[in-house]
């Protein structure tokens, strides 16, 4: 075993469970707070990476773009929430999925009427676009190190929003108890409405940071928004802790998973065999590894009752 | 709700009004225009316009009508669209084809119905081989001929040690098939990555890095090599292990990707600056028309409505007389953009590939140029497997 | 409203029985192929809609079933041409080999799924899907990701030719009509009531002595089946099987479909069908932007037509619950 390359592969699946985990505790919130099954979630993680392509070509410079493509996602969450999804909270969940699924079919043909169909690609500041050594002759992606310093820090600020604010005590007690919470007084349709823009600035942001890695393109959020719900579901639906544990577990597994299950398997198959079952296997370990899970704790990890 | 009843009849009525019209060659084309791999399809939909409008809308006299279709990436909509051309809009050619697995898929329909398959860009081993037939040609490649090529530029490079990576689908391993049956070093690793969905390397590329190859060897096609490029740059691996790529850096991904691919090589049978007459006058017309240089699979395309026209041309516009369409095309008589070639017996060109390199040009744009010929009329191995000779 | 109902769907049943003479009439049979294909989606539909409509069991990994019953000709014609085990081309494997396959799969997956509940249970029936669609396209020797072309639709010893049009159409709509049947019937049977029972409350259902794990089990079986049936039908339509077929975006088409047409109803699943390819293939070919109007079209029959397409033609009533 290299250890090393151990280490390497874990730093990437920490990072890709940062970037799954933006994008899951928008939709655990939405989904454990406003009873709402968001399919139309990562076409706003999409909608993110295209503003960010944008502004940067605009402004020149990435970071100006992230300041300006977050809060750009955040109306755009916003008005769709005002004059779609508001209207859906009261309706069963296949309702629901029927008509966010025909927010998918708009946003993926309105992004590609309004940047066309060739995709857009993100270029990164020299600063970021560089590598440093994390161990001597161990070079790492400097953006890649962002991105996890950028998960980490807003699974602290939301932490610290949902323990230790206002809001916070509103979105629990939401989870908890809705009814209630409107008898009190509070004015839901405010609260919902913030909630829903802070879970489209949240994917909005997951598709900032992906833009520069992967290819900005229409059809990009539904892939990673499938594996947004393994992991929210994995988590336990409504705990942002149980997402950001899931996502974690998610990345790990699957990244620790590509690179040496070829090896694994190797060792107790023919080389020939192992080279076609190795990629079958890595490809669906994830899914495994959720029906695992549900098979002996059918509520996730974090059931909501303690999340 | 007496509406919907109507509605249904006038649908019905709707569909059913085009009237069949003899007096015209027909062509349906096959792509894919939505989704994210539509870019290709407007690459190839633009090079078929450009080239019907080269011919005065007219092949051997008679006038020609394109009937374009989406796939969506998907076989089966691929199959009920080829379907549609060939029993509603009773086409003469059935062409295009990004997609092995929708080609595959649509093939019966086309050579059952005696209609002209002619692929655009697929080239799956099975329709080089067995199943070749008599109605199916192709203007592209087979799969694994370019990277053959690959192999060989890499034995010439004096590469010893090799890291593989491709998608895990068919033409991905076609690939990996393809470069490991010419190359003669060692391979220290390959991987096969999910398809489409994968989205991150870093996993591989990590691996790759503690291989230690000499070389890495890819094929991304389209988007995925421009997001492959820029994490391998990121990763630092692109100023220490050289990479060589098959169809993973073209007119589309060089202008995503501008200097993080000048410099690159690839293999293809094909590039822009070609030095075919046909060739200059179809880049010249294609940059003329629509502002950027063509890709691979737009000088297909254009092939393929020329071959075409070469085919209706030598019957004088008799659609009825296929055996002498045949004919004429087995001669592959025309101006093609990759120069003079010839059809082996299971039609597909024997042609030569090049290797080629990501530039930037006078004007600053980016794009591909000839470095030198790596194989010389070159025949796909399946053509022994294809029972077909003429 | 409700006789209007009766009369639109009776409707709606004729007109699809007329479609091959009218398609022959009109000389454009590529309406049969067009239509053909719904009827074999509605079919799909109506399988899911048994679990999900009646049981409450959203499934969202049913084209997994539809799958296996197309690979299962695709696997027959392979080995019949490539290796000559005749008997293998034959509908009367192929058929049965659909059933128990799928039967087996919907045994193991909804067992295991059972234990879950809600967005969980729509979850690890994705799971389970996904990984038969990563093993399809791992599977080299079938084709991989490339799928199979069938060298030849289903024999069935000369009492049946499936390589005509019409012919393959009127196996699609008489099959249609019997899973129709087959679900009329089984909802009204004691069975039946005990599933739907248990979708609005279980904990009741076990009070009185009803023991729900089986029943449940059994109608995930059972529309794990119908879907099988519809995927050996739809290998033989399309002459082609592929991992495609099983990827979860058909499997959300299929809950698509349900709901637009209605969930809980006997016809929901067939209109919903017919509605969804009809109005996805007249878009489609107006413009090549139709996702952009299908989309919000959506939105619409989900905001003003309660209980789908079906909702539309009954009374007004709460549609919920």
């Amino acid at each position: 075993m290299n250890w090393i390359l151990l280490l390497e592969q874990v730093l990437n699946g920490v990072q890709l469970g940062v970037l799954l985990f933006l994008l899951a505790a928008g939709l655990t919130l939405v989904f454990g707070i406003m009873d709402l099954v968001n399919l139309a979630h990562g076409s706003l993680y999409m909608v993110g990476a295209y503003f960010a392509a944008t502004f940067t070509s605009w402004t020149g410079s990435f970071v100006l773009a992230i300041f300006l493509a977050v809060p750009a996602t955040l109306l755009v969450g916003v008005v769709v929430e005002v004059i779609c999804l508001r209207t859906l909270y009261q309706r069963n969940h296949l309702d629901q999925v029927l008509a966010t699924f025909g927010l998918i079919l708009f946003f993926n043909e309105a992004v590609r009427l309004v940047w066309g169909p060739a995709g857009l690609d993100v270029p990164l500041p020299d600063f970021l676009n560089s590598n440093f050594e994390i161990l001597p002759g161990v070079p790492y992606p400097t953006y890649r190190v962002m991105i996890i310093a950028t998960g980490i820090a807003v699974a602290l600020g939301l932490y610290f929003l949902v323990a230790k604010t206002r809001i916070g005590m509103l979105i629990r007690a939401g989870a908890t108890n809705r009814e209630m919470v409107g008898a009190l007084g509070v004015d839901i349709k405010l609260l919902y409405t913030l909630i829903f823009g802070l879970g489209a600035a949240l994917a909005g942001l997951a598709g900032v940071m992906a833009g520069p890695i992967f290819t900005v393109e229409t059809g990009m959020g539904e892939g990673i928004l499938i594996l947004a719900f393994v992991v929210i579901v994995i988590g336990g639906i409504g705990s942002v802790r149980g997402a950001f544990v899931a996502a974690l577990i998610v990345g790990l597994i699957d990244t620790v998973g590509r690179s040496f299950l070829p090896d694994i398997l190797g060792l107790v198959l023919s080389n020939q065999y192992a080279d076609t079952a190795a990629p079958a296997l890595s490809s669906m370990l994830i899914y495994l590894l959720m029906a695992t899970i549900l098979a002996f704790r059918p509520a996730g990890l974090f059931p909501p009752s303690n999340g | 709700m007496k509406r919907k009843v109507i509605g249904l009849v006038s649908a019905l009525a709707l569909m059913a009004a085009p009237a069949v019209a003899a007096d015209k060659v027909k062509i349906g084309f096959v792509t894919t225009l939505t989704t994210g791999a539509g870019v290709f399809g407007k690459g190839m939909k633009q090079a078929v316009e450009l080239a019907v409008e080269e011919l005065g809308g007219k092949m051997g006299g008679v006038e020609v009508e394109v009937i374009f279709e989406d796939d969506g990436f998907k076989p089966e909509i691929g199959k009920q669209k080829a379907e549609k051309l060939v029993k509603k809009d009773k086409v003469n050619f059935l062409a295009g084809f990004i997609w092995s697995h929708v080609l595959l898929a649509s093939y019966k329909t086309a050579v059952q119905n005696d209609v002209f398959l002619i692929s655009s860009n697929a080239g799956p081993a099975p329709l080089a081989g067995k199943l070749c037939n008599p109605n199916f040609f192709s203007t592209s490649w087979q799969n694994d001929q370019t990277p053959m090529a690959m192999g060989e530029v890499l034995n010439q490079k004096g590469i010893k040690r090799l890291y593989i990576m491709a998608p895990n689908y068919a033409a991905g391993k076609n690939m990996v098939t393809g470069v490991e049956r010419t190359y003669k070093g060692e391979i220290v690793g390959k991987d096969m990555t999910k398809f489409p969905a994968q989205l991150d390397f870093s996993a591989e590329l990590a691996k790759a890095r503690a291989a230690k190859p000499d070389a890495v060897f890819v094929f991304y096609p389209g988007k995925h090599g421009a997001q492959f490029f820029n994490q391998y740059s990121q990763a630092g691996l692109k100023d220490n292990i050289p990479l060589y790529s098959v169809f993973t850096v073209d007119a589309v991904t060089v202008n995503l990707l501008k200097d993080l691919a000048v410099g690159s090589l690839a293999t293809m049978f094909w590039a822009p600056d070609l030095d075919v007459p046909a060739n200059k006058k179809f880049v010249a017309a294609y940059r003329a028309k629509y502002g950027e240089y063509p890709t691979f699979y737009a000088a297909q395309s254009y092939d393929t409505v020329m071959l075409i026209n070469s085919a209706v041309t030598a019957v004088n516009g008799d659609l009825s007389n296929r055996d002498g369409m045949r004919d004429a095309m087995r001669k592959a008589n025309f101006d093609s953009v990759r120069g003079p070639f010839k059809y082996g017996n299971n039609h597909f060109p024997i042609q030569n590939f090049y290797l080629r390199e990501a530039v930037k040009d006078a004007d600053g744009n980016y794009t591909t140029s000839i470095r030198s010929v790596v194989l010389e009329n070159h025949q796909d191995t399946y053509a022994k497997d294809c029972k077909m000779s003429w | 409203m409700a006789r209007l109902r009766i009369v639109l769907l009776i409707g709606l049943l004729a007109s699809l029985a007329l479609v091959p003479p009218i398609a022959t009439w009109l000389d454009e049979p590529f309406y049969i192929v067009l239509f053909s294909r719904m009827l074999i989606l509605a079919i799909g539909a109506i399988g899911l809609n048994l679990v999900m409509g009646y049981g409450g069991m959203v499934s969202f990994g049913h084209a997994a079933f539809v799958g296996i019953g197309a690979y299962m000709v695709g696997i027959g014609s392979f080995h019949s041409i490539e290796d000559g085990i005749d008997w293998m081309a034959s509908g009367f494997f192929q058929l049965p080999a659909a059933i128990f396959v799928s039967a087996f799969f919907a045994l193991i997956i909804g067992a295991i799924s059972l234990r879950t509940k809600g967005v969980y249970f729509i979850m690890i029936t994705l799971a389970f899907s996904q990984m038969l669609y990563f093993v399809a396209v791992g599977v080299e020797i079938y084709g991989a990701d490339d799928g199979l072309s069938l060298y030849g639709r289903s024999e069935f010893a000369g009492l049946l030719d499936l390589n005509s049009d019409s012919a393959m159409y009127y196996v699609n709509f008489v099959t249609l009509g019997i899973c129709l049947y087959a679900v009329h019937r089984i909802i009204n049977s004691r069975f039946g009531l005990a599933i739907q029972g248990a979708r609005s409350n279980e904990r009741r259902m076990q009070a009185i002595g009803f023991p729900t794990f089986p029943y449940r089990l059994a109608g995930f079986v059972i529309s794990g089946v119908i879907c099988g049936i519809a995927g050996f039908l739809l290998a033989n339509q399309t002459d082609f099987v592929s991992p495609d077929m099983m990827h979860w975006t058909r499997s959300g088409d299929l809950i698509i479909m349900v709901v637009l047409g209605g969930m809980g109803t006997l016809f929901g699943p067939l209109v919903g069908a017919v509605a969804f390819l009809l109005v996805e293939e007249i878009l489609s070919s107006i413009t090549i932007s139709w996702q952009l109007y299908f989309g919000p079209l959506l939105i619409l029959v989900v905001l003003f037509a309660r209980g789908g397409i079906d909702g539309l033609l009954r009374p007004r009533q709460r549609a919920d619950g």
